[in-house]
């Protein structure tokens, strides 16, 4: 739960990040939207169809699959021990099998609900590799909502399938040219259209970022992911926590739906950002590595942004990491010792999505491969006694073209041989991480 | 009392509404910036807003956007910006309130801005993405005691808690956001705006001035007739985008300033 009221009345905050940086405009409707998802989620009838809604239209609950063929690839010196083959056990929580193929309908059903509920008639979302777009069109064309997605350009170009599909779904796309021509341009166009539209339409913002109430409202229609991941676990291994979670973390929206549920178990987590392909400004979306404080799109957090306070461009393979500022609650997590965070790069998340396809049949998303690349550093120093369990928040059917792309710029797309050492370093060392690495 | 309680006082005894013209520091580049606010003045400008130009300026249109991107284009910084005030500043002789987002603000530390905005000459600060209730704990405390005026926006979806709020926090001046939406010019004004200005200047004792959208002759009149002050951009700023080389640019804009303002002096 976000911490309610800070001592300066703020609303909305974690720890010293979050709140409401908006104009004036946004400021009762948020109060508005505030009050009405506070009543919504404390009603039984509103979950009731919520829940409904995710299980016979959305797909859930989601399978936990022990991908077996990817632990035994992974199987460091000491593996080979375990009960089929390989050394730790690695999960994949597959929000990649839900309707329209990602996480993000979590979340989209819910605020379509809660728009629908709020007598608003037309919904926007900004969308970066499409899955939101589409998730929102989807929502919005079940339940009779008009729709408008802001897509940068750039990004129309790398996820040309889902622009057709939110097209055929009923939705408008519209293509901002502005900026970097990505998420944080499409997010800007967004916040223009809401302002302006503010009393027809609501804003399905689409990732654990904005102004209060959203960082807690989208973590919260997500936590179903760890809630059910945690149940599932206690029938496949014993107990409810793994030993290692994975997660990857553009805005934060499936790592934190995953992470919030096991916060009070012992099991240390780890998000992944995007290392892209250098560690300069402008070449990746590492905001734990390269971020400092500041304020966009209405919160408090970890930005990308040179000494002026400008923000700064992006680049990662993975269209949904490409964001210059990361959920103000993950910030709040890493402060307070309980998440990991670090990146894998562009080579190592197109690596990790051949690895994945080949050892299990499995095309994850890219945003999803940069957390295979995490397991498969950690993997091969973990006993057999021990578990993985990775997010796999999306399916990469959307992402073949940009692999494909990759495999041509560079030649090569196989994995590379688990290396020792090398992948042990982390930017930060967790209280537990040595026994887990022995 | 501040350079604008002053300004505004000034125009309540001459019995009109000020008007407030605003430009994007640094727009096309700060050498001409500093030529097109001398223009603002001798064009007939009671006082100057002065955009901050931000990467990501989700409340502004089109126009002020292109602005804000020329000039960090040109390589505005915000100490490029203080400079800029401090060459006109006293010269114009007229106030100055800078018009920005939070961020700029931010990395440089809330109290170096206010104190280095203070020491270029700056009279106030609206910063468009900060409410009061983020404002409180470190940014009013920081400019009221550098005798900044911290102005604060209100808008037609603003309650009535909300103007009691805003009223609280601002000194100076309050901006009324003449509709929800973004900067930059309209064909009308809304249908309620001349209702709505009245209805909020009523439960304020601070002067209102009234912007976004506002680009004609016609429509300053009409506004400056509820209004304490009326503050026209865009349709300046556009000027400066059809042709940021023109030789008789600062001209053009003395020349728009002067008409868009003829209405508050006859």
């Amino acid at each position: 739960m976000a911490r309610g009221r800070n001592a300066t009345g703020s609303a909305g905050t974690f720890g010293a990040y979050g709140g409401r940086y908006v104009p004036e405009t946004l400021m009762a409707p948020l109060a508005e939207l505030t009050a009405a998802y506070d009543k919504a989620r404390r009603q039984r009838a509103f979950r009731r169809l919520l829940t409904d809604l995710l299980g016979d239209y959305a797909g859930r609950p989601t399978p936990l699959y022990r991908a077996d063929r990817l632990s035994e690839r992974l199987a460091g010196p000491g593996g080979g021990r375990g009960k089929r083959g390989g050394g730790v056990r690695i999960y994949l929580k597959r929000e990649d099998l839900l309707h329209t193929g990602a996480h993000k309908i979590n979340n989209a059903i819910g605020q379509a609900l809660l728009a629908q509920k709020m007598g608003k008639e037309r919904v926007i979302a900004e969308t970066g590799a499409g899955q939101h777009g589409v998730a929102t069109a989807t929502a919005a064309a079940l339940l009779g909502l008009s729709c408008t997605v802001y897509m940068g350009a750039e990004d129309t170009r790398r996820q040309r399938l889902n622009v057709e599909r939110m097209r055929l779904l009923g939705a408008e796309v519209a293509t901002v040219d502005a900026g970097s021509r990505t998420l944080k341009d499409a997010i800007n166009e967004a916040l223009r259209d809401w302002v302006t539209n503010v009393h027809t339409t609501h804003y399905i913002l689409g990732s654990v970022l904005g102004p209060d109430p959203y960082p807690r409202m989208v973590r919260d229609f997500h936590r179903v992911i760890g809630d059910e991941a945690r149940r599932q676990l206690k029938k496949a291994e014993g107990r409810y926590a793994p030993d290692l979670a994975i997660a990857c973390v553009g805005g934060g929206s499936n790592a934190l739906g995953l992470f919030t549920a096991f916060l009070g178990d012992r099991c240390r987590m780890i998000g992944v950002e995007a290392g892209g392909s250098g560690t300069a400004l402008g070449q990746h979306a590492a905001r734990f590595e390269g971020g400092t404080l500041g304020v966009l799109h209405g919160t408090r957090t970890l930005v990308l942004q040179d000494e002026e306070g400008q923000i700064a461009e992006t680049h990662s393979v993975s269209a949904g990491l490409d964001y210059p500022a990361v959920g103000p609650e993950h910030v709040d997590l890493r402060d307070r010792g309980r998440v990991e965070y670090t990146s894998v790069n562009d080579r190592e998340a197109i690596d990790a999505f051949h690895l994945l396809a080949e050892t299990e049949g499995i095309l994850p998303a890219l945003e999803s491969a940069h957390a295979i690349a995490e397991a498969v550093r950690h993997a091969p120093h973990m006993s057999s006694k021990m578990s993985i369990l990775v997010n796999l928040s999306g399916r990469g059917d959307k992402d073949v073209e940009s692999v494909l792309e990759y495999r041509d710029d560079s030649g090569n797309g196989s994995i590379r041989p688990p290396q020792g050492p090398a992948f042990h370093g982390l930017g930060r060392t967790h209280p537990r991480a040595a026994s887990e690495e022995e | 009392m501040s350079a604008i309680d002053a300004v505004f006082e000034r125009c309540r005894e001459e019995d009109r509404a000020a008007f407030i013209p605003f430009l994007m520091a640094g727009d096309p580049d700060l050498a001409t910036c500093e030529q097109l606010i001398g223009a603002l003045g001798a064009g007939g400008a009671d006082l100057i807003e002065l955009g901050v130009p931000f990467s990501d300026p989700i409340a502004d249109g089109p126009v002020n956007q292109a602005a804000a991107a020329r000039s960090l284009a040109a390589g505005t910084t915000l100490d490029g910006v203080f400079d800029l005030v401090a060459r006109c500043r006293d010269r114009l002789g007229l106030p100055i309130v800078l018009f920005t987002y939070f961020n700029p603000i931010h990395a440089r530390g809330i109290e170096r801005f206010a104190e280095q905005a203070a020491a270029s000459g700056v009279d106030g600060v609206l910063c468009v993405d900060l409410p009061p209730e983020e404002a409180a704990e470190r940014f009013l405390p920081a400019l009221l005691s550098r005798g900044l005026d911290p102005v604060f926006l209100l808008a037609p979806t603003s309650t009535k808690e909300r103007i009691a709020k805003v009223a609280a926090a601002s000194r100076g001046f309050v901006y009324y956001v003449s509709r929800t939406g973004v900067t930059g010019e309209r064909s009308a004004l809304a249908p309620t705006l001349l209702k709505e200005v009245k209805r909020v200047r009523k439960r304020l004792s601070l002067p209102l001035a009234v912007g976004f959208g506002i680009s004609s002759p016609e429509q300053v009149e009409a506004v400056a007739g509820v209004a304490d002050g009326v503050v026209v951009g865009s349709a300046l700023v556009r000027l400066v985008e059809d042709d940021p080389k023109a030789s008789d640019l600062a001209e053009r804009v003395e020349e728009q300033v002067r008409q868009l303002s003829a209405p508050l002096r006859r």
